[in-house]
């Protein structure tokens, strides 16, 4: 199939109930960092985006979102199937992106380098959506914090080395900062800015 | 004129777009729990004030599977508890109970249900002034101020003048919070009464201001303070009494005028409460006797 | 015995009930018809198309006959239905310079080029109450001016001719029009967003706040340069095609204020300009617009901001019928909860008072 037609291609089945099962799931695990939703979706983005990552992006961006994509992504048909299924611009700028994906396996930038809000307007900060390889077997991570009644252990498997240091510093900024959605399979997980995470000595 | 065209509506009424736009809001006010996420608020169906922000919250939220309660007052059964409920039914078809452990969503207004809310559950709230520092500071570009730089000694002034020229702390309802040590946040006017049950509660707390444009949450096991002072600590309504239809102590409950020589009874304001003790054999000193009436 | 509150929903759907029947009130006379109220009506109509940002007469009509002739209820009405509507695209702004002109005044010159032309106006009929409208009098057509007369010139542009007006003002580069329907308000606001907001803003608000400026509160001594009314090409551009469509006409009116100033350090002496258009033929909103967009250019001009009508905030805020008469009569809906919360707390209260004062008239007592 040439890049044109996989554009067209993909999108909801059932667009109103679809994005609204893939909202709540996201909702979820944003008030409850840690839990792990499904994502049952039909979409079918250019590869490499999976669809799970896809049908994130066809419930949040629209025309009104602009959205940065990493090189491979960019180099992709990603921008012409996010255009025509979401009206989605691509932003050139990390800073102007209310919206980033990073795909399994690219460089994760430092989160310092996209939109962190203002202290006025903490809200206008780009929300993450980064593919990983998985939630469990990974270096223990220990996450505390609101939505989070003790205390959840994630063991995520694609994450840099530095993102403790990275998220810390994300922390720091409160209550400006992104917010993480990870996706690893069919599989979600969020991340939102007030979340600390410490490494579980092991 | 087309009119066959007015009666064709969406899922929930809203159209997608502005869904997207509300469920992005409602993933950062999540994330930046008790700031409020300005939203592009839609004309609704219904009046400004009376709910369109919790409308436009739920219509967002809802699917199919869920089952919703709608409460004025703490009651089921009050005339835009109704009107919001009958409107749900018709534009999304979806289930609907006045029981609070059945329902996945419950809308209400002025009042958090007597029963403890659990995980699985999201508490909508419609909220006319969203901003606490409103009635202090009228200027949307002083409070935005105040906000971002956690100046909130005009409240606390506030309270304390109160204390001075009253000896109490003279606000009862829409009594200002301090959630997860931030932000200063308006729970909505619900009595304080109920402001402790939002503290580290285990259902997701969404709250929706149509007129005002603005969209906030408190996530699950989230802290929410009542602002006070060490020598004058934040305390609750108590009532004398307990209702007289269920006796149960320790809510809150609705004077009602008996008659026009002073006559007064309290009965629970969650009427669902109410009805659920009465069910399970308990009686206040007023209960309707059904065996005695036959 | 009391029995908790029930059957809210019977009586809420009685009370529509009876609203329908008091909607068509006496039955033996024939029920008023859309096409009535468009073509008898149509001032209301226009009102109604304006605040409602949605040019529709015949809807609108059908919200006024829906409201029993409540305005803010239809205005409402048909906000809502907007709100429903998918959108395509946004048009290009329209030229009014080249309006099909109706009706056009100005107070600023004696004549002009185009002259002037009073249109359907009540201006200088005798307010008496007249008998011939109790019946249904044949009426003779309007006289109808020959076509190709010389073109209208917009009052400003005479003015702009002579450098003593200050031009139509720009935006930055790469500005594009909000829309305060789409995007939540965000103070201070540019200039374009705020007019959206007065165009559909209520016109009795807008009326008593143009006033105010009149009689000296934020005083910018104006003179209308021109008022036209009459229809405009409504384009939208297609990048598929590559030119601009015409969607068709619509009746607007214009109202160009011109206001003294006595310039500052950026800028000569010149007049400025309050701006205002409005759906329909709706002069008073239209000038009542214009004089509220000068006060609230305060800033720009450096002038001092000492009354309501220059207080950006406080004038948007409250400019909104629907938004105002949805809180304002929300105070009807049980607050009885909260009612008690303060009933409590004044009783309270009411107890510490007079045993203070009975502690203050045994004090003496106990002294002698």
């Amino acid at each position: 199939m040439s890049l044109d037609t996989l554009a067209f291609a993909g999108g909801f089945q059932k667009p109103v109930f679809e994005a609204q099962a893939v909202f709540r799931t996201l909702m979820d695990c944003m008030a409850r960092p840690g839990t792990i939703g499904d994502i049952a979706a039909t979409v079918t983005p250019p590869r490499p985006l999976t669809p799970a990552a896809g049908a994130v992006a066809l419930t949040l961006c629209d025309h009104d979102t602009s959205i940065w994509l990493t090189p491979a992504l960019a180099a992709s048909a990603l921008p012409g199937w996010l255009a025509f299924n979401a009206g989605a611009a691509i932003a050139d700028e990390r800073q102007n992106a209310r919206f980033a994906f990073i795909e399994k396996g690219a460089m994760l930038p430092n989160f310092c380098l996209f939109a962190q809000g203002t202290q006025e307007y903490p809200d206008r900060s780009t929300t993450l959506v980064v593919e990983i390889e998985s939630f469990e077997g990974g270096r223990p991570l220990a996450l505390t914090g609101p939505g989070i009644r003790t205390e959840e252990g994630i063991a995520p498997v694609g994450l840099p080395d530095m993102f403790p240091q990275f998220w810390a510093e994300n922390r720091q900024k409160f209550p400006r900062g992104v917010d993480l959605i990870l996706v690893a399979g069919d599989r979600v997980l969020c991340l939102p800015r007030t979340t600390i995470i410490s490494v579980k000595e092991a | 004129m087309n009119t066959t065209d007015l009666a064709t509506y969406n899922f929930a009424y809203l159209d997608e777009q502005t869904k997207r736009m509300i469920r992005r809001a409602i993933l950062k006010a999540i994330a930046i729990p008790g700031y409020q996420v300005p939203f592009a608020s839609r004309e609704m169906p219904m009046p400004y004030g009376w709910g369109t922000g919790g409308v436009q919250v739920t219509a967002a939220i809802l699917g199919p599977d869920d089952v919703l309660k709608v409460i004025d007052q703490g009651a089921d059964d009050t005339t835009n508890a109704v009107s919001i409920r009958a409107f749900f039914q018709k534009v999304a078809n979806v289930a609907v109970t006045t029981k609070t452990r059945e329902a996945t969503i419950i809308q209400t207004r002025h009042r958090i249900p007597e029963e403890k809310l659990t995980a699985g559950q999201t508490l909508v709230y419609q909220v006319p002034i969203p901003e606490p520092l409103r009635f202090l500071e009228p200027r949307e570009t002083e409070t935005r101020k105040m906000h971002a730089l956690e100046e909130y000694g005009l409240m606390h002034v506030k309270l304390y003048e109160d204390i001075a020229k009253n000896g109490h702390i003279a606000t009862t309802y829409a009594y200002p919070v301090k959630v997860e040590g931030r932000y200063v946040m308006d729970p909505s006017p619900t009595p304080k009464f109920d402001n402790p049950k939002m503290h580290r509660s285990e259902a997701l707390q969404l709250f929706g201001a149509g007129r005002e444009k603005r969209i906030y949450a408190v996530p699950p096991y989230t802290d929410v303070v009542s602002l006070d002072f060490e020598d004058h600590p934040f305390e609750i309504q108590t009532f004398d009494k307990p209702c007289a239809l269920c006796g149960a102590k320790n809510v809150y409950l609705d004077e009602v005028v008996l008659d026009d020589r002073g006559g007064r009874m309290f009965v629970c304001s969650d009427t669902d409460h109410c009805e659920d003790r009465c069910a399970n054999g308990h009686r206040g000193h007023l209960a309707y006797n059904k065996e005695a009436a036959e | 015995m009391y029995v908790a509150v029930k059957g809210g929903e019977a009586a809420i759907s009685n009370a529509h009930r009876l609203l329908a029947d008091r909607r068509r009130g006496d039955r033996s006379l024939p029920a008023i018809g859309i096409e009535q109220i468009v073509a008898q009506l149509g001032l209301a109509v226009d009102r109604v198309m304006a605040e409602a940002s949605l040019y529709d007469r015949a809807l609108a009509a059908l919200a006024i006959r829906q409201s029993r002739g409540d305005m803010i209820e239809a205005i409402f009405i048909l906000r809502a239905y907007r709100t429903t509507l998918p959108r395509f695209g946004y048009s290009l702004p329209v030229e009014t310079g080249a309006m099909l002109i109706e009706r056009r005044v100005s107070a600023t010159y004696k004549d002009l080029p185009g002259g002037q032309l009073l249109g359907p106006t009540f201006d200088y009929t005798h307010r008496l109450l007249d008998p011939s409208l109790l019946g249904d009098e044949a009426i003779d057509a309007g006289l109808e001016r020959e076509e190709g007369g010389e073109p209208i010139m917009r009052v400003s542009d005479i003015l702009a001719g002579e450098g003593l007006v200050e031009d139509d003002g720009s935006l930055p580069d790469g500005h594009v029009a909000g829309d305060i329907t789409r995007e939540p308000l965000e103070f201070p606001m540019a200039r374009d967003l705020r007019l959206q907001a007065l165009a559909r803003g209520d016109e009795g608000f807008l009326l008593a706040l143009g006033y105010s400026t009149q009689r000296g509160y934020a005083r910018t001594h104006p003179f209308v340069g021109e008022v036209r009314i009459g229809e405009v090409e409504v384009e939208l551009d297609m990048p598929e095609l590559g030119f601009a469509v015409s969607l068709g006409r619509i009746q607007v009116t214009e109202c160009q204020m011109i206001a003294q100033f006595k310039g500052s350090a950026k800028n000569p002496p010149q007049f400025t300009r309050g701006y205002g258009l409005v759906f329909g033929q709706s002069e008073r909103k239209a000038m009542a617009m214009s004089l509220v967009d000068r006060a609230l250019r305060a800033e720009e001009f450096g002038e001092d901001i000492v009354a309501p009508a220059q207080d950006e905030e406080f004038v948007i805020s409250h400019s909104d019928n629907v938004q105002a008469t949805g809180f304002v009569e929300h105070l009807k809906l049980p607050h009885y909860v909260d009612f008690q919360a303060e009933l409590d707390l004044v009783r309270r209260m009411r107890r510490e008072y007079e045993a203070a004062q009975n502690v203050g008239t045994e004090l003496p007592e106990a002294a002698e």
